[in-house]
């Protein structure tokens, strides 16, 4: 079908979408075989073990996530300036050695797997460090997309018109991409080495992507409700003081233990136990927002609702209360070093990150997809189909069961293994063998074929609700 | 018509952030350059010398190290006592430990070690905290681990364990052969006895104290 699209950066966008949702599938997949680990020990051992499916699990979460992020900017880069990405041909390429990268690094990983201890495997196989794993080649070819990429936002934003979005955009993914540096090096000494790898992972997803949310979020109130700019732009400055106020000092709770000093205590426990603040913020200012044009549309004596793009802003709702949830609530949980102490490193911390991922970004990222389909078939105000809510159900369903499951799991790890046992290797099995962990990993493999089969519905969905003759045009 | 309030002011809250953003990264980078010193490593002088660092120098592993309760900080910290012997020496140098625990570390990144276990609290969950591993009792002359593997010292039985897992399963759940040499299980070995070594402020808490062995007394 031909798209109706025009401008080549939101056709550049659509290609990030659907790369991302490939590698979002895979991360599935991947946490599928690592979740049948748990309860079915033997599955694929010495063939592909734990470590590797999980390895592909997390790295297949970042990378569809960047790419949706990188996508998204896309997508809203030629609403917001009024003009044509700048150097939309050095994007596009780019877009393509990524793309080749990933999948490079992603086979090394399933058929190489491991290396000999020395540099050529740091270089050409694996880092090892959770998260961070791309070999160093990787990383390179990361940082010259990431300043790809961000040279286009500059370019763009500042030859355009450079609304208070794209501002904290530009800001925002210069840190980004600026912090993935702090991540590259190699060192002897373990302490030194995570305290480097926080101020990728914690500053990454605990303060550039959540500014970021808040970002696509006023951009998505605008286009889909047609909330007032100003409202929204002064709340997303709020946001952005609120966020990155409370976590850029709330990287303090990864300091706890690893062998930095007492104080990170006190710094870690006040800042973190302020991060919940903006997600509460973030998710008052998407509900008001909504009552606030549905009323204003209704008092002029129009009925219908002002939402032009049903299934998007659901996601974009479902992100409001997920990061709350899930970020803010499971995250505030075991944040205290007096519980963290117990807590750190069990299921607990398990169950936090899949909720927060999920609830903090896949959702928002899923809403930017459907938006892309709508402005792909150039629809006005797009309907949610009966597989959009199937849909939309099975993957919330399953990640809050998965969330519950982990959760349960951890609480018996937490008793067992740490308060009783006291962490030792023989405390460690006692905990996995007890009843009630067994039993919270069967509901987490039950709950995460659930979400599997809602993402397979998902994808059916957008690739077949935008020829659905119900929509208007 | 009324002045308008500065509280709807988008530039006002755009400095706002602007402030508060600069005010907190400027916190961190000075709290980090408090920080790095303390955690850097420490040298064979400091450990002969009887200075305490809380990461102390590769030549700990000629050391014996035991987790204590410190009364003072109400929590338990590694406490480094008398010579012990680390395959069969006790008077490993700054270069020769420096280069075993090169080598363990980058084994450990090398091997994904931290995809199923976690250090220093941080990895994955599918196996056990490798932080103070060094100090399980399960690896101590009353454990089980230097019967089963047939080895008459904590180290051997490691690196034996090690460079043959499968062969020594602990529960269901097997640690895979990732391909690891002698070499480079001692290394590994060099680097979990450094591990233990660092103070991470009592994390974790109780270490082995059902069985009681853990204090060396």
């Amino acid at each position: 079908m031909a798209s109706s699209l025009t401008s080549e950066s939101k056709k550049l966008a659509t290609w990030y979408f659907t790369f991302a949702a490939i590698i979002f599938g895979a991360q599935l997949l991947f946490g599928l075989v690592a979740a049948i680990q748990y309860v079915v020990p033997g599955f694929l051992f010495e063939l592909l073990d734990f470590s590797i499916a999980r390895i592909l699990h997390i790295n297949a979460l970042v990378v569809w996530m960047v790419f949706a992020m990188f996508g998204s900017v896309y997508w809203l880069l030629p609403d917001e300036t009024g003009i044509e990405t700048v150097g939309i041909g050095i994007a596009k390429l780019l877009y393509w050695i990524f793309v080749a990268a990933i999948v490079v690094v992603i086979l090394v990983y399933l058929f190489i797997q491991v290396g000999p201890a020395d540099q050529t495997t740091i270089w050409f196989i694996t880092e090892g460090r959770e998260y961070l794993e791309a070999p160093r080649w990787a990383d390179i070819g990361i940082v010259v997309v990431a300043l790809g990429f961000v040279f286009n936002l500059y370019a763009t934003g500042m030859k355009g018109n450079r609304s208070g979005i794209v501002t904290v955009l530009m800001a925002d993914m210069l840190a980004f991409a600026g912090l993935y540096l702090a991540g590259m090096g190699y060192t002897d000494n373990i302490s030194m080495d995570q305290y480097w790898w926080w101020w990728v992972i914690h500053l990454w997803v605990e303060a550039t992507w959540e500014v970021f949310v808040g970002a696509i979020a006023a951009y998505g109130l605008i286009t889909m409700i047609g909330a007032h700019r100003k409202v929204v732009e002064m709340w997303l400055w709020i946001e952005v003081a609120m966020l990155f106020g409370s976590g850029i000092l709330g990287i303090g709770h990864h300091y706890f233990w690893i062998g930095t000093p007492e104080y990170w205590w006190e710094i870690g426990a006040l800042f973190s136990a302020l991060e919940p603040l903006p997600l509460v913020a973030m998710f008052i200012h998407v509900l008001y927002d909504w009552g606030k044009m549905q009323g204003e549309q209704e008092a002029k004596g129009e009925a219908k609702s002002v939402i032009t793009n049903k299934p998007a802003f659901t996601w974009f709702v479902l992100n409001a209360f997920g990061n709350f949830l899930g970020a803010g609530i499971w995250g505030f949980f075991h944040t205290l070093p007096q519980v963290n102490l117990y807590t750190h490193g069990t299921q607990f911390t398990s169950a936090h990150g899949h909720l927060a991922f999920f609830g903090a970004y896949a959702t928002i990222l899923i809403g930017m997809f459907y938006l892309a389909v709508q402005g792909k078939n150039g629809i006005k105000v797009m309907h949610a189909t009966k597989k959009s809510i199937w849909a939309t159900s099975m993957i919330v369903g399953g990640v809050v069961g998965m969330t519950i499951a982990l959760t349960v799991a951890g609480y018996v790890q937490v008793l067992v293994s740490r308060a009783q046992m006291g962490a030792t290797w023989a405390g460690f099995f006692d905990g996995q063998s007890g009843m009630w962990f067994a039993q919270g990993m069967d509901w987490r493999l039950v709950m995460g074929v659930i979400t599997f089969l809602g993402f397979l519905i998902l994808v059916v969905d957008l690739l077949s609700i935008g020829k659905n003759a119900k929509h208007e045009r | 018509m009324a002045k308008r309030s500065v509280w709807s002011d988008n530039r006002f809250w755009q400095r706002s952030a602007a402030w508060v953003t600069g005010f907190a990264s400027i916190l961190l980078i000075w709290l980090t350059f408090d920080t790095i010193p303390q955690i850097t490593m420490g040298t064979d002088a400091d450990l002969k010398g009887g200075v305490t660092k809380r990461v102390p120098g590769p030549t700990v592993i000629n050391y014996k190290i035991t987790y204590e309760m410190d009364a003072k900080r109400m929590h338990e910290i590694p406490v480094i006592g008398d010579k012990e012997l680390f395959f069969g020496r006790d008077d490993w140098s700054e270069e020769e430990a420096g280069a075993l625990l090169h080598l363990g570390k980058l084994g450990s990144q090398a091997k994904n070690c931290m995809d199923c276990h976690t250090l220093l609290g941080n990895g994955a969950y599918y196996a056990p905290d490798l932080t103070k591993a060094w100090l399980d009792p399960a690896w101590g002359p009353e454990g089980s681990m230097q019967a089963m593997t047939g080895k008459s010292t904590k180290e051997e039985a490691m690196a034996e364990f090690l460079q043959h897992p499968s062969t020594y399963p602990t529960h269901a759940r097997m640690m895979p052969d990732l391909g690891i040499t002698a070499e480079e299980a001692k290394g590994l070995v060099a680097f979990l006895k450094h591990m233990s070594s660092i103070d991470t402020n009592g994390f974790p808490r109780n270490f082995g104290r059902m069985q009681g062995a853990v204090n060396g007394k």
